[in-house]
């Protein structure tokens, strides 16, 4: 593989493309009603390469990728499971793909059906009363949950609750969230155990809280203890309780939110039900409601009258948080997620979560064993567990990036680093329920040579990786001079003649 | 070695102060956390003029890890920020106490402040936290 690849700009010559299959001129008529300071005056750089170059171009920057497909991709919290082709293969059936959004209800029945089926699966997964599928993505669906907690306030004309509690564990979505919300952000300690510090709890709580937003398990890869007086100390004060799905996967069949006593909450479908993420989506961040809530659910909602399924609006819904999107949600997505959890049913959902448990407990035990630091030794890990490198930062100066680094020359996706900051040198690492014991011994045994070299060449860490065709990059450059233009290089001096 | 001069006050989200002779208390993070943070990228600073609520997220710091909030360890007006660090934030890293310093703050008459450590009692907590 050859260690740079040119931009897509570079391998072109002017003239060269399709030419063929352009429009033979641009009627000038088409331009007539647009301002004149809104044409360009030059020509766009756009690049000029023949089809098969192009084709390269783009298989090869895929080959460089790491991705579910191609490699074991433990990045804590967010849940990089497989997903399976046949999810893919229903929702790429031309009666799915070809339908139009503004088609007719009567003519989208199949469609429908497997949404409506999706809300009540996702109810019943989470012990709630109602579900929306509108929110096209996680973040999203974080808006719409506590926009609803706001409107269920005001409805009551409780305008005086301008707070809401966040762990300072949480997603950093969850204090943004808050804040695009309205709220003031109150925060959470997290005591040295990994459960919340109650007394700081009751402290924080009274008049002006709006509700909770929280994590279980939380980012420490920990299952809150005290859920059930966290729940009663925030609905004794008249909050709410959100609950952030991301780290679902872990209770999957065995604890509902809903039996918790949470009134809202969102699922990131693109991690727990399988759909793929990364690079950016598309997501889909299904939120799900208690009774209270449910007339604040975003539109639209799919109903069912007899056998007849319809898509259920702001006319029907007249105290909606309203739309989130000119449509119903990621449908492509949603179709995803359905075929996951009917091939899977409820005994398989069982399993994702006792699976997903059981690897990262596997991975923790065998991690500790090679002399990696727990964060929290005394607690049993959830989906997730972190490991903290501060002994090897201050002993060996081998940091937590380092050994990120070097685990992709051993051709793994690193784990989420740095997060949660409040455990210092972490690496946050969520196997998932799809790896084999195999792959989890290859990890495992990567780690156990990544200490050692820690210990006799450090070095070797600190400059990784070295196999790939990027090496260490400035990260701090990148941030600050983030140019991502590309311009045509000055032209060349023309040779000197004679 | 985590620097921390014995003439300053800290708090336990590691902010120091600094109590000028011209009565304003000058403010920034100490060498810990800038180490902690790692090469900081960016820092917003409030206003001028900006009342300040002892325990209110007043700043930011970013580095390539995470966003940090920098709490006002006082109640107060800001008069001075350091407009320099958003340009050079790296300014912070290289030279906490000093050069990196965040703001200047006119105490409120009314004297309200988060509880503060001396030197030694911050040592104690970082050696705590090492544990």
């Amino acid at each position: 593989m050859s260690p740079t690849e040119p931009t897509v700009f570079e391998i072109g010559a002017p003239g060269r493309g399709a030419t063929d299959q352009w429009p033979e001129a641009t009627p000038a008529e088409a331009l007539d009603d647009l301002p004149a300071a809104l044409l360009r005056g030059s020509r766009a750089a756009l690049p000029e390469v023949g089809e098969l170059d192009a084709v390269r171009h783009f298989t090869r920057l895929s080959q460089r990728n790491f991705c579910i497909d191609t490699q074991f991709y433990p990045l804590g919290s967010c849940t990089m499971k497989y997903n399976p082709k046949a999810c893919h293969q229903y929702a790429m059936l031309p009666e799915f793909l070809a339908r139009h959004p503004l088609a007719p209800d009567s003519s989208g029945q199949g469609v429908l059906a497997c949404l409506y089926e999706l809300q009540e699966i996702l109810k019943a997964a989470t012990g709630l009363a109602a579900v929306s599928l509108a929110p096209m993505a996680g973040a999203q669906g974080e808006f719409a949950g506590v926009s609803m907690i706001r409107a269920y306030h005001t409805s009551r004309g409780d305008h005086a609750r301008d707070e809401l509690i966040v762990s300072e564990a949480a997603h950093g979505t969850n204090p943004a969230t808050a804040s695009m919300c309205g709220y003031t952000v109150r925060e959470l300690p997290v005591a040295e155990d990994g459960d919340a510090d109650l007394e700081a709890l009751r402290a924080a709580v009274g008049p002006r809280t709006a509700g909770i937003m929280l994590t279980n398990p939380s980012t420490l890869g920990v299952f809150e203890r005290q859920i059930g007086e966290i729940e009663r100390i925030v609905h004794a004060a008249g909050g709410l309780l959100y609950y952030d799905g991301a780290n679902l996967n872990a209770i999957l069949g065995r604890v509902r939110p809903g039996d918790m006593g949470f009134d809202v909450m969102h699922m990131n479908l693109h991690k727990t039900f399988a759909t793929p993420h990364g690079g950016g989506g598309p997501g889909a961040g299904a939120v799900a409601v208690n009774a209270r809530l449910e007339p604040f659910l975003p539109v639209p909602l799919v109903g069912r009258d007899g056998s007849a399924y319809r898509l259920l609006d702001e006319r029907e819904r007249p105290q909606s948080i309203g739309r989130l999107s000119a449509f119903a949600g990621n449908v492509g997505v949603l179709l995803r997620a359905y075929v996951y959890v009917r091939m899977l049913g409820r005994t398989g959902l069982r399993a994702v979560g006792e699976h997903a448990t059981l690897n990262a407990n596997y991975l923790l035990a065998r991690l500790r064993a090679i002399g990696y630091e727990p964060a929290y030794p005394e607690r049993r890990a959830s989906h997730e567990f972190l490991i903290t490198l501060r002994r090897e930062a201050r002993e060996l100066e081998v940091t937590a990036m380092d050994v990120a680094k070097r685990l992709l020359d051993y051709g793994f996706h690193a784990p989420t680093t740095y997060f949660p900051l409040l455990v210092p040198e972490c690496l946050l690492i969520e196997p998932t329920e799809t790896e084999s014991k195999a792959t989890l011994d290859a990890f495992a045994e990567a780690m156990a040579r990544i200490l050692e070299e820690a210990r006799r060449e450090p070095q070797q860490l600190r400059s990784a990786p070295h196999s790939l065709p990027v090496q260490r990059l400035d990260d701090v450059r990148a941030a600050k001079q983030l140019d991502l233009t590309w311009q045509a290089p000055a032209a060349a001096p023309a040779p000197p003649s004679g | 070695m985590t620097e921390i001069p014995e003439d300053l006050q800290y708090t336990e989200a590691h902010e120091w102060l600094r109590r000028r002779a011209d009565g304003l208390v000058e403010i920034g993070v100490t060498d810990h956390a800038q180490s902690a943070l790692g090469d900081l990228v960016f820092v917003e600073l409030p206003a001028v003029g900006r009342a300040l609520r002892a325990g209110e997220a007043c700043a930011v710091v970013e580095s390539v890890k995470s966003a940090s909030d920098v709490y006002a360890p006082l109640s107060g007006e800001v008069v001075e920020a350091n407009a320099a660090l958003e340009k050079t934030p790296e300014t912070i890293n290289q030279d906490p106490y000093r050069a990196g310093w965040m703001i200047r703050v006119r105490p409120s008459p009314q004297g309200e402040t988060s509880p503060t450590l001396s030197a030694a009692q911050y040592r104690r907590l970082l050696d705590e936290q090492r544990r």
